[in-house]
């Protein structure tokens, strides 16, 4: 069982939250002209590490938050966790 | 290679099975090979024995960094089916589903084919619909499938929630009748030992370090034990795809998942067939031991642990509790987890990739094992002809940028969505 640290409500265990992929996906910027390929790559692409991982997390049976979360992908450890505004 | 029959058995009986010969070498690797297949499980070890049986390529190395059989071929629910809709799946699985029938005999290893149907249960009018219409696409592509009303399935599988206070109340299924099982690690050893004796090298222990590519040409793979030179490699490493391609620059269209699977205690016959929940995600089956072998969901995060977490296992066990309420008074023997290769549309990829010489298979989300044979014989033809086979034309790595899905549920990685 994984025990995260929502930024807003504290330290809660996994049942109450859902996964919500690869932090580090930008979606490309509206006023700009955007390529086919740069769509396909937020859209489809995604860094997969063993290791230390940049994932968003939803507090979906709580605050209802979208929040970011440094883990390891192989011992599931969870460095750090951080707003979505907020730098992990 | 000595030939498994009636007549060696009784022979080996006599000296106590003391003397039969090694099902294949341990072999070392050798300096150079024509083509380098990365994964020694069931695709890697199908690719090889398909390389050199149907395309006469013998000089072959399967590089395994664990032993042979340990990943995910040794892993799985064992279940076989073609029960897909969209053309590329529904031809690509039956062809497969054909070589499963006759695999015993091809590789004289009994993988225990157990065609005794795969039923998917429906809950609703709706469901019901969504079935036929495959079952109707399923027939077209020349796969057998059958409707099944409730009375039927009460006679088929009693042990299913059949009360009036069914929380989800069965109104029929669509079967296949022959999907089935087959014995997991005797498909493994199989493939090993007919590859091995047409000389396939085996070299486990052996991890892949680094490629060597000039050019935009591969020249060889650095391994924990060395460097090979080879002019094509073939990988087939499930979960971990997406690490070796970063070793190539390659960004795939793929996230490591872990899957996990459990048996029961072993009790007396029970379930004659494979059956899928249709109100969640749960498949079950009774294993040749009494077994019950189950399954479902995905813990939801990315993970390269080879094991689960509590809440994945208690929500899919809660569902076949819900389909099958006597499941609740069975103990858990084992439980373990694997990584799945979760491709964004949820189907497979094997193609070859922008370096020459490189050729990819991967994408398998849930369904690897039920591929084994074909993923292998294509893949193999892939390799061996540098180009794709009809059957695996549509599983190319560029759908993603064309749009050429093909999202046979709806669902790629993130299948708690769907």
């Amino acid at each position: 069982m994984l025990e995260i640290k929502c930024p807003y409500c504290g330290k809660r265990s996994q049942n109450e939250f859902s996964y919500g992929g690869d932090a580090s996906v930008k979606r490309p910027q509206l006023e700009k002209e955007i390529s086919d390929k740069e769509w396909d790559s937020f859209v489809y692409f995604r860094s997969n590490p063993r290791g230390k991982h940049s994932e968003l997390w939803h507090h979906v049976a709580g605050c209802r938050q979208w929040f970011k979360v440094s883990r390891n992908t192989l011992t599931h450890e969870i460095f750090k966790t951080a707003k979505i505004n907020e730098e992990l | 290679m000595q030939r498994y029959s009636i007549f060696s058995l009784i022979k080996n009986a006599f000296s106590n099975h003391q003397n039969w010969e090694v099902a294949w070498k341990d072999s070392e690797p050798k300096k150079e090979y024509d083509v380098v297949i990365v994964g020694g499980g069931g695709h890697g070890l199908a690719t090889a024995y398909y390389l050199a049986k149907e395309h006469k390529i013998t000089n072959v190395a399967i590089l395994e960094k664990g032993w042979i059989g340990g990943g995910n071929v040794g892993r799985n629910t064992t279940i076989l089916r073609s029960n897909y809709m969209w053309d590329p799946n529904g031809l690509f699985y039956e062809y497969g589903m054909k070589l499963w029938e006759n695999l015993s005999q091809e590789l004289n290893y009994n993988v225990m084919y157990s065609p005794r149907g795969i039923i998917n249960l429906a809950h609703s009018d709706a469901q019901l619909n969504v079935y036929s219409r495959r079952g109707n696409s399923m027939r077209l592509n020349g796969i057998d499938a059958v409707m099944l009303g409730r009375d039927e399935l009460k006679k088929m599988i009693p042990f299913a929630d059949f009360s009036p206070s069914a929380r989800f109340p069965i109104f029929g299924g669509l079967m296949q009748p022959r999907g089935g099982t087959a014995r997991h690690d005797a498909v493994a050893w199989g493939y090993a030992r007919q590859a091995d004796s047409m000389g396939v090298d085996i070299i486990q222990h052996c991890e892949v370090t680094g490629f060597d590519v000039q050019n935009g040409k591969i020249q060889g793979v650095q391994t924990s034990r060395g460097n090979i030179k080879t002019k094509k490699v073939g990988l087939c490493v499930a979960g971990s795809t997406s690490l070796l391609a970063e070793k190539l620059n390659m960004k795939l269209p793929i996230e490591s998942h872990v899957l996990q699977a459990c048996v029961s205690e072993p009790v007396k016959p029970f379930l004659d067939h494979v059956v899928t929940f249709g109100a969640g995600h749960f498949y079950c089956s009774q294993s040749d031991k009494g077994e019950m072998v189950m399954g479902g969901d995905l813990d939801g995060y990315n993970s390269y642990a080879q094991r689960g977490n509590l809440p994945a296992l208690q929500h899919v066990l809660s569902e076949g509790v819900a389909m099958f309420p006597n499941l609740s008074r069975l103990k858990m023997l084992r439980t373990w987890g694997g990584i799945m290769d979760m491709s964004m549309d949820g189907s497979p990829i094997i193609d070859k990739t922008h370096i020459d010489g490189v050729y990819l298979n991967c994408g398998w989300c849930y369904g690897g094992f039920k591929a084994t044979p074909v993923s292998g014989w294509t893949f193999a033809y892939t390799i061996a002809q540098d180009q794709a086979h009809e059957l695996n034309s549509k599983y190319k790595l560029n759908r993603f940028n064309t749009g050429h899905l093909i999202d046979e549920k709806g669902v790629g990685t993130k299948t708690w969505i769907g």
